[in-house]
């Protein structure tokens, strides 16, 4: 236990989250404005959905256990549900804003693209929702014990690193799939993205049992990022164009430069 | 301190501040958000009001219409261009701000955190002095209430006081006030704050050295916040002294009261600003009647502006601390007008910003934003007061950061 935990558990959960913001998003400031937003669209989602579980959880009979874990499995369908209909909120909102950049730009183009803000809101929502599922246990983590001594999991933390790191893709990569499939009006796609939001949340309820809950999560992460690099334009040919890209820019540059010639006239 | 905004190019600068009330009449402007929802009307006004977005808007505002009513043939495409930088720039400049209130807001956790002196109960203020050991919740609540309302009183006292000091050219009074409160921030707070937390880590450390380094940091202090220093010196000693403020605040105000407070300045503000009566307004209009700036030390400027005979053009040289505020609807972008927070007085004083104009060409880049220290603290509060009673929880403490950024 202690900082090295601490700080390995940090970086399991948060070193490809980080990654993705100190890249791509630090430097845009707009890019950062739709990070927070999202962050607080996800918030007021968990707020509503916890609202839900708390009223219904006062009005039932709290001496039954069962109940009480149906009750759960409940509210984390509601919030699961709750969070996919505030994406598509933010969504909403994206477009007008969007709009509106494109309106008051010079060139009629808006300063940031569609895509990205998909892939933004994506992250936001991913670090959001990790960041609330593992600050506890990353603050319990600096101190001083031993986990799970009363007989649970000692594995109870590192899985749970992992799981927020799964959770931080996963979400950016339905926030692709999802704003790309709002906008094309395939239906069929978001009700997948939702579907598998509930099998990922259903799987944690297997949660000791870290092999059924992980590996498939892992494996449903793996899938809806190679949805979402297919459905953001990538494939192979992109891929290894990326790998090879010297060449395409000295001609593209030079064709500007003949461009130019014109307008100098 | 002379101003040649009538004279410079101020045309091409959106940002350009000055304070003006225009803008506070004005409809209510849209959010940062709402506004890039620009409206079909699309006229000059709504444009505008988009500009709120970056906190140089009313100035900005002011500007647009003093420099159209100059310039009778505006382009479209001129607007649009102004639009465009006013939006990107507008975008940073917010980024601008998340900086270091993020970084006062962590300061406040951590201490909140790990320091066990600022969430012991040592008694209140003598502002509150109806305390909130009540045994029923009714009770409390009514104390928490009386509490807030001395709390305001006072404050709005303070505020009438100041203005009509201002008013009546009482600068000396004015200036000694502040310096006063400063010194005491920069020194008292700033022994007992390292007082503790030298006792937390259980280190030791001799009179001497804790002399020499409460007089250097203090002096410097008090050199950068009222006069010249390098910028980013000057912004890190307003953070750390809205921190310090915060933290006392966490301390010594007793919970309920401190949540009926927050609400209830939230309001005071709006009306201070907004009411033609308001004492912040009035104070605005003074300075603007008369062109001057008014009460360093009170706003944190995220840049640097060049000042007027300024002997080294250099990008490194802060500015001189005398900048306005525009005093306007702090609501929708979080930045109402500064206020001075001295322990001695709880006052609320508007602080125009209006930057000393300068002869060369500034860059947008340049323009920075400036956020009142009041805010500063007022954020602080509420995190720090989430993360105090929040008993070990991050998540509400997490939850309060993001929707003040918001």
């Amino acid at each position: 236990m202690g900082a090295a935990a601490f700080f390995g558990l940090a970086g399991i959960a948060f070193g490809p989250a980080l990654a993705l913001v100190l890249f791509t998003v630090a430097s845009e400031p707009l890019r950062v404005i739709v990070l927070v937003a999202g962050a607080f669209f996800w918030l007021v989602s968990l707020l509503l959905a916890s609202l839900i579980w708390f009223v219904s959880v006062h009005l039932s009979d709290r001496e039954d256990a069962k109940l009480q874990y149906n009750l759960l499995i409940f509210g984390a369908a509601v919030s699961v549900l709750l969070q996919e209909a505030f994406r598509f909120a933010y969504f909403k909102l994206l477009k007008k804003a969007d709009e509106g950049l494109a309106m008051v730009s010079e060139d009629g183009h808006s300063p940031i693209s569609f895509r990205q803000m998909a892939y933004v809101s994506g992250l936001s929502f991913g670090i959001i929702s990790g960041v609330f599922s593992v600050i506890n246990i990353l603050a319990d983590s600096i101190g001083p014990g031993t986990v799970g001594i009363h007989g649970d999991s000692p594995y109870y933390f590192i899985t749970s690193a992992f799981l927020t790191m799964a959770l931080v893709l996963l979400h950016t990569f339905w926030g692709v799939i999802f704003f790309d499939a709002c906008e094309k009006g395939r239906y069929w796609c978001l009700g997948l993205v939702v579907a598998s939001h509930l099998l990922t949340s259903g799987l944690t309820f297997l949660n000791p049992w870290y092999e059924a809950s992980l590996v498939p999560i892992f494996f449903i992460t793996l899938c809806m990022g190679l949805w979402a690099f297919v459905t953001a334009g990538g494939s192979l040919h992109n891929i290894l164009k990326c790998l090879s890209c010297k060449q395409q820019d000295d001609s593209r540059v030079m064709m500007y430069s003949a461009l130019q010639v014109p307008f100098e006239d | 301190m002379i101003t040649f905004m009538n004279n410079s190019d101020s045309e091409e600068e959106p940002c350009n501040e000055r304070t003006s009330l225009m803008s506070a009449e004005s409809p209510p402007v849209p959010s940062y958000q709402d506004g890039l929802q620009a409206s079909e009307a699309g006229e000059a006004q709504a444009r505008r009001k988009r500009r709120a977005g970056s906190s140089c808007s009313p100035n900005s505002i002011a500007d647009g219409e003093v420099s159209d009513s100059g310039v009778p043939v505006r382009g479209n495409a001129l607007e649009n261009e102004e639009e465009e930088l006013t939006l990107k720039y507008g975008a940073k400049h917010v980024i601008m701000l998340f900086v270091p209130v993020t970084l006062c807001m962590i300061v406040v956790v951590a201490t909140i955190k790990s320091v066990r002196f600022y969430t012991e109960k040592n008694g209140q203020l003598i502002y509150t002095p109806f305390s909130e050991d009540t045994p029923s919740v009714g009770q409390r609540l009514l104390n928490s209430v009386l509490n807030t309302i001395i709390m305001i009183s006072v404050i709005v006292v303070m505020t009438v006081f100041l203005v009509l000091l201002y008013k009546y050219r009482c600068y000396k009074f004015i200036h000694g006030w502040l310096i006063l409160s400063s010194l005491m921030l920069l020194f008292l707070f700033t022994y007992i704050y390292l007082g503790e937390v030298l006792k937390t880590y259980n280190v030791a450390m001799d009179y001497p050295t804790l002399f020499l380094v409460i007089w250097n940091f203090g002096a410097v202090g008090m050199i950068c916040i009222h006069w010249k220093g390098p910028l980013q010196l000057q912004q890190a000693y307003l953070i750390m002294i809205s921190a310090l403020m915060a933290l006392v605040f966490i301390k010594y105000l007793p919970e309920w009261s401190a949540w009926v407070i927050l609400g209830a300045i939230s309001i005071y503000d709006l009306m201070a600003v907004l009411c033609p009566k308001g004492p912040l307004r009035m104070l605005v209009e003074t300075a603007q009647e008369r062109n001057e700036p008014i009460f360093p030390a009170l706003i944190y400027s995220s840049a640097m502006m060049w000042t007027v005979g300024m002997a080294k053009q250099d990008t490194a040289r802060g500015p001189s601390q005398q900048t306005w505020d525009a005093a306007e609807d702090g609501r929708e972008n979080h930045r109402s007008p500064s206020h001075a927070d001295s322990q001695m007085s709880e006052t609320r004083s508007p602080v125009p910003t209006h930057p000393i104009a300068s002869l060369e060409e500034v860059e947008e880049e340049e323009r920075g934003v400036k956020l009142g220290l009041g805010d500063f603290i007022f954020y602080s509060v509420l995190v720090g007061k989430a993360a105090a009673t929040a008993s070990g929880d991050w998540n509400t403490t997490l939850a309060c950061f993001v929707a003040i950024l918001i």
